[in-house]
């Protein structure tokens, strides 16, 4: 606490007036209660979400406990119900999203920071800027009306007849093409990831300092030898964090998988077959579930989404934390 | 400073203009999907001539069931009558408002529209996984003269709860043992096999794009859009194709007047011109309303849509419930919907 004379004094030190002074202590506590109430804001609204589903969980845990991970029943009929099948198919499509979108993103990354021609980058990125501009169910109609039946025709009955002879891969690749499923949800999924990870790779990898890359040309490097020694290292916090911000829309989408899963609670062998997800099945069946043990499942259903999100999250901390120690060590 | 005058003057005007408007409240609803392209119909044609409009939210059956135990609607929607048990326990009643029927459709190479004949059994053993190809013998034995591809058959049912799959599955439910014990009927059921599409718009899409699919959906859906339905047997033995009157058949043909607060499920309905997989969607109302002057304004409504309503669900493939069962409805209301001091509030 400042006396009155402290305060004239460092006035007149500064040459500010003590009115000036305390207008100016006033803004600031001004700016500091706002930005203070709006960060509390959003620690309410978390702390009220998980509050709410918990509450409105109970009812299942109650009921199913623990067995409600481990249960592939999911019969509204009898009131049986078991996460599995749709946590097997969350996590089993954003793998293939994975798969798929890390290459493909890093690809484009790549070719935009280091090879591309200047007029060439613009049009480049604004077409990945627009992809993740596109909604959801977008996605979801393109998927069912086209790209369903076009792997439906031309490429599931390839895959099925290219990989029948081989052991494992037979049971992968089995089955009747329906042309939707588990495979064309990942796809879907690893179209929807693309822009989120190539935005944030190509900004992280344009903060590699010119004279580092300038110098490893120098040394007569390839341009694969400066991106896998040069680029990679300096910015590998960054992208890993693209990378989650990716997986973190993939583990969530629901509408354009809603469309394009099949929607059956089953855990097939086949990457062909359909299967759910937690959010798939959320959006499936909340509106016209009837009894409180339905609702209460598909809402811990939402739990555990929620759940598996913070673990990936908190993975993806760690692997920062730990990355940023070795490279200080 | 002539111009704010006028816009006060303005503002007081519009203010007196608006006061009547908020006498006449629009009626308010929420519930099943199926009915709301004819409801909103309805309510447009309602308004011009009474001024009063209908505000329908259609949120599904389950939510409509929720919101009207709420009480945050005057009337909820849905596509399963609930049990007389559950409606007394919330102080409910409930009355059917519009037919419509659900029909089998198909994509098999050569075959049209009607031409394929299924009845219940079969098509339970399809919907189970049993019968595999279109040529078994089981679909065979009721196209002796159809020549039918040795195609696997490929399922497809809806993903979402709605009330079609009550209906669809509540029949399967009544021809089938096997059906019933495995998978029983319900909005939303273990399907034994095939792959599940959103919206009646998903399964026709997967069922166009697929040789062998078998899905069901609405009839209007299936016949706007031009899809293959098939004809079935019917209770009385009798082979018909969906149609507006065989719908009517089958609302009229229900024992209405035997039905505890309307409980019937209108599947496998007696009468040679019956479609088997036939069903009304209900509306509930509470039998003595907080609000029984917004409660009125909604019965009227109804009461306006069963007596000047008919051509306009025509129009959109719905069925008009017979006047036989309007009747009864309103003798219902009479006997079961009280105002505040407990007179009858339909009269």
């Amino acid at each position: 606490m400042n006396t009155n004379a402290q305060v004239a004094q460092y006035a007149s030190f500064a040459e500010i007036s003590p009115a000036a002074l305390r207008r100016h202590g006033a803004w600031d506590a001004v700016l500091r209660n706002a930005t203070r109430s709006a960060a509390l804001t959003v620690l309410i609204v978390l702390g009220g979400v998980i509050v709410a589903l918990v509450n409105g969980s109970l009812p299942a845990l109650r009921h199913y406990g623990l067995g409600f991970l481990t249960s592939t029943a999911w019969n509204p009929v009898t009131e049986k119900f078991g996460a599995l099948p749709a946590v097997y198919g969350t996590v089993v499509t954003s793998l293939i999203a994975m798969l798929i979108g890390i290459p493909v993103s890093l690809g484009v990354a790549i070719f935009i920071t280091e090879l591309c021609p200047v007029w060439l980058k613009r049009p480049i990125g604004t077409a990945i800027e627009l992809l993740a501009g596109i909604p959801s169910i977008i996605y979801g109609i393109w998927g069912l009306f086209v790209l369903a039946p076009f792997l439906q025709r031309d490429v599931q009955p390839l895959l099925i007849s290219a990989f029948a002879p081989v052991p494992l891969l037979s049971h992968l690749f089995a089955g009747p093409p329906y042309g939707i499923g588990v495979l064309t949800a990942g796809i879907i999924l690893s179209i929807m990831v693309l822009p989120y990870i190539t935005s944030v790779t190509r900004d992280v990898f344009e903060t590699v300092p010119a004279v580092l890359k300038e110098s490893a040309y120098g040394l007569g490097c390839t341009t694969w030898e400066v991106v896998r020694n040069v680029v990679l290292p300096y910015t590998r916090v960054g992208v890993i964090g693209g990378i989650m911000l990716g997986l973190g829309r993939a583990l969530g989408e629901t509408m354009a998988v809603t469309f394009v899963i099949g929607n059956a609670h089953k855990i097939a062998s086949s990457i062909l077959a359909p299967g759910t997800t937690i959010s798939a099945t959320i959006a499936n069946e909340f509106s016209e579930a009837e009894g409180d043990l339905y609702t209460s499942s598909l809402i811990l259903l939402g739990l555990i989404l929620f759940v598996i999100t913070f673990i990936v999250l908190a993975a993806a901390r760690y692997l920062l934390l730990r990355l940023e120690t070795q490279a200080k060590a | 400073m002539k111009a704010p005058k006028t816009i006060w003057r303005s503002l007081v005007a519009g203010a007196a203009l608006s006061v009547p408007a908020a006498f006449a409240a629009d009626i308010s609803g929420a519930g099943a999907t199926f009915p709301y392209p004819i409801y909103s119909k309805w309510a447009a044609a309602y308004k011009d001539k009474s001024g009063i409009g209908l505000n329908y939210q259609s949120i599904g059956s389950g939510g409509g069931i929720k919101q009207i135990k709420a009480k945050t609607v005057t009337f909820g929607a849905s596509d399963k009558p609930l049990e007389a048990k559950e409606l007394d326990e919330a102080g409910l009643t409930q009355f059917p408002a519009i037919v419509g029927g659900v029909v089998p459709v198909i994509n098999l190479k050569g075959i049209h529209p009607g031409d394929l004949v299924l009845d219940g059994p079969t098509v339970a053993d399809i919907f189970l996984g049993k019968v595999k190809a279109w040529n078994d013998p089981e679909i065979k034995k009721l196209n002796p003269k159809l020549a039918l591809p040795s195609t696997l058959v490929a399922v497809v049912h809806r993903s979402d709860g709605s009330g079609t799959s009550f209906l669809f599955t509540s029949y399967l439910s009544q021809n089938s043992p096997e059906w019933k014990d495995k998978v029983g009927a319900a909005t939303a059921v273990d399907w034994p096999t095939g792959v599940g599409a959103k919206g009646n718009e998903g399964v026709a899409a997967i069922a166009s794009q697929t040789d062998g699919a078998i899905g069901y959906v609405e009839y209007a859906y299936a016949k706007q859009n031009k899809m293959t339905f098939t004809s079935m047997v019917n209770k009385d033995g009798k082979i018909l194709a969906p149609s507006i009157e065989a719908f009517q058949a089958a609302a009229a043909n229900a024992d209405w007047a035997h039905a505890p607060a309307f409980y019937l499920v209108l599947t496998n309905q007696p009468g040679a011109a019956s479609w088997p997989i036939t069903g009304a969607s209900f509306i509930l109302v509470y039998k003595k309303s907080d609000d029984a002057a917004a409660e009125l304004e909604a019965l009227k409504f109804y009461d306006w849509a069963f007596k000047n309503g008919q051509k306009l669900a025509s129009d959109l493939d719905y069925v008009p419930l017979p006047a036989s069962v309007v009747d009864l409805i309103e003798a219902s209301w009479k006997a079961n919907i009280a105002d505040a001091s407990g007179s009858p509030l339909w009269k």
